[in-house]
């Protein structure tokens, strides 16, 4: 069962320069229980679809449907079934991580001792405990984002949205941010987040979006999508000067055995069905020309390959 | 009711924020006890009126009471601007927290740390020797608590509609300088040629420190009494119900 579900979802913002399409009608449909992904480069349109489902900005089109109430006309009604947790995080840093947790459930109208109670469920259910009586201003990346996290849960909501949860993070605390997640969603709740890390898409989400200029570009699981670059990846790099990649890809682009060839910088993008067979044709074929091979590097597809094949661009090149 | 529970409980925490650097309590505190004490014996001899009873601290203590809500209150908008980049405010609007509550219980506590201000400059003045009506003393800090949620309101609706702590200086400067003369905080206006006492009625500030003036001198019947009330309690409507419809539609 959805438990998002939109329809042309758009939102166009008025600036100096005119107006502009953030959002051009995202169709999506997110299922009950999953980590759901949104993949996309800065500026893709992830944080304003995102922040449009949590009700904090209005969409200037189409519909959608939020924990079974309708976006537009039950706003109140869908703040009480979602959880936000933004980039920023929105920690009151002078007060302690259980100060900033008992206040959040006296929010959500829960009595002062029910309050004091959910906050120690919280900081035992994130591991808040060696630093909860701490004022946050002192906590890590690591453990500010787990204190963010356990204030979203507070009202136990079924769907929790979560935005570039692991942005700044080192890779460790990034590892134990996604077993928090993993657990969230084995206990039961919908988890919808926005990443640019392929890695993190890859490995956390049950299925995800590829959004990139406002625009849904592909669909699915990881597997899904990776199996639609079929086969594998074949990286070369030549000899830069004198057009040799230009007429590497030329040369390369009219063999049977190559399903694509994409000019990328300084390197040839080769898609082959099976590459430990194509490995020694392709070197064969660019010695017959003269050209020289320097490096040659063999691959199975990533979510990175899907992002270029959609859309022309490599993920990666947009974080740099 | 949830605005008063609220209110009440972000009011709390929002104090014990403060509290925890009480050093800005004090930094506010700073330029106005200056005055008090490095101006205020200037005008010993230029002040008319004074007699028993009544002193130039009589005439200049009101207006610093105004200038401290300009210097503390009135800059309060810095706070929300490193608030909202920290995504304190957009957390609460996705809790079914009443919209109006955090702005009112911001601009509750605003107004009683500079009420707190007012009580510990009014001492200092005292033990410099002023002589007030005691009552009156009381009045003008009853008159103080509107004017800071009226100020503080006002700068936090600057601040969300500015976003930047770039754009919000100049700006409370470019306000502050020209209000804080026109208001005949530090001379009355009583001495200002015609056009400058013109002027000066434009200044919100001018009546506020005219009431307190009163106040002071114990005239509790003189018009500048309710016309000081009236305006800083209509004031103090208008700022909140403005910067409440900001807050809530406020982003980052």
């Amino acid at each position: 069962m959805s438990i998002i579900e939109t329809v042309g979802l758009s939102k166009t913002f008025k600036t100096r320069q005119g107006l502009v399409e953030a959002v051009k009608g995202v169709d999506m449909r997110v299922e009950k229980g999953e980590i759901f992904g949104f993949l996309g480069p800065n500026g893709a349109g992830k944080t304003t679809t995102m922040r449009m489902l949590a009700t904090l900005m209005q969409p200037s089109g189409g519909r959608a449907m939020v924990a079974g109430y309708d976006l537009a006309r039950e706003a109140g009604k869908v703040r009480e079934q979602i959880g936000y947790v933004s980039q920023a995080g929105g920690v009151e840093v002078a007060a302690t991580g259980r100060e900033n947790l008992i206040l959040q459930a006296r929010l959500y109208r829960l009595s002062a001792s029910r309050a004091k109670e959910r906050a120690q469920e919280l900081i035992i259910a994130l591991q808040l405990e060696s630093f909860a009586d701490r004022a946050a201003k002192t906590y890590s990346g690591g453990q500010k984002r787990r204190l963010d996290i356990a204030l979203g849960m507070t009202h136990q909501p079924p769907l929790l949205f979560l935005d570039e949860p692991t942005t700044g993070l080192d890779p460790q605390s990034r590892a134990h941010l996604w077993e928090e997640v993993r657990k969230l969603r084995n206990e039961g709740t919908t988890v919808f987040l926005t990443t640019h890390y392929l890695d993190e898409a890859d490995a956390l989400c049950d299925r995800l979006c590829i959004i990139d200029g406002g625009k849904i570009v592909a669909e699915g699981t990881p597997d899904e999508l990776k199996r639609q670059v079929a086969g594998d990846v074949v990286t070369i790099g030549l000899d830069t000067h004198n057009g040799a990649l230009k007429q590497g890809q030329d040369l390369l682009a009219t063999q049977d055995f190559v399903r694509e060839v994409q000019l990328d910088h300084d390197h040839l993008r080769l898609y082959v069905e099976r590459g430990e067979q194509a490995l020694p044709l392709i070197l064969r074929v660019l010695d017959g020309a003269g050209l020289n091979l320097q490096t040659i590097a063999l691959a199975r597809p990533s979510l990175d390959d899907v992002f270029l094949r959609q859309t022309g661009r490599s993920l990666r090149e947009d974080e740099a | 009711m949830y605005l008063l529970s609220d209110t009440w409980l972000l009011f709390k925490s929002y104090l014990q924020s403060t509290l925890r650097q009480p050093i800005w309590i004090g930094v506010a505190l700073f330029t106005p006890i200056c005055y008090l004490l490095l101006f205020a014996p200037l005008l010993e001899k230029m002040i008319t009126g004074t007699g028993p009873g009544k002193n130039s601290l009589t005439v200049f203590t009101p207006g610093v009471l105004v200038m401290l809500g300009m210097f503390g209150s009135l800059f309060v908008g810095f706070s929300i601007i490193a608030d909202l980049r920290a995504g304190v405010v957009e957390r609460l609007r996705v809790t079914p927290v009443t919209r109006l509550a955090p702005l009112l219980a911001r601009a509750l506590r605003d107004a009683l740390i500079l009420l707190v201000q007012c009580v510990l400059l009014i001492v200092v003045a005292y033990l410099m020797g002023l002589k007030a009506d005691f009552g009156g003393v009381l009045l003008s800090l009853v008159l103080v608590v509107p004017m800071g949620i009226a100020l503080a309101s006002f700068s936090y609706a600057l601040g969300l509609l500015l976003k930047s702590e770039d754009a919000i200086a100049p700006l409370l400067n470019i306000l502050t300088t020209p209000l804080l003369l026109l208001s005949g905080i530090l001379l009355p206006l009583t001495l200002a040629p015609e056009w400058l006492q013109g002027a000066a009625k434009i200044s919100p500030f001018y009546y506020v420190v005219n009431a307190t003036r009163a106040l002071f001198d114990g005239n509790y019947g003189d018009s500048a009494v309710w016309i000081g009330f009236v305006l800083v309690l209509a004031l103090a409507a208008v700022c909140v119900y403005w910067a409440a419809s900001i807050f809530r539609r406020a982003t980052a």
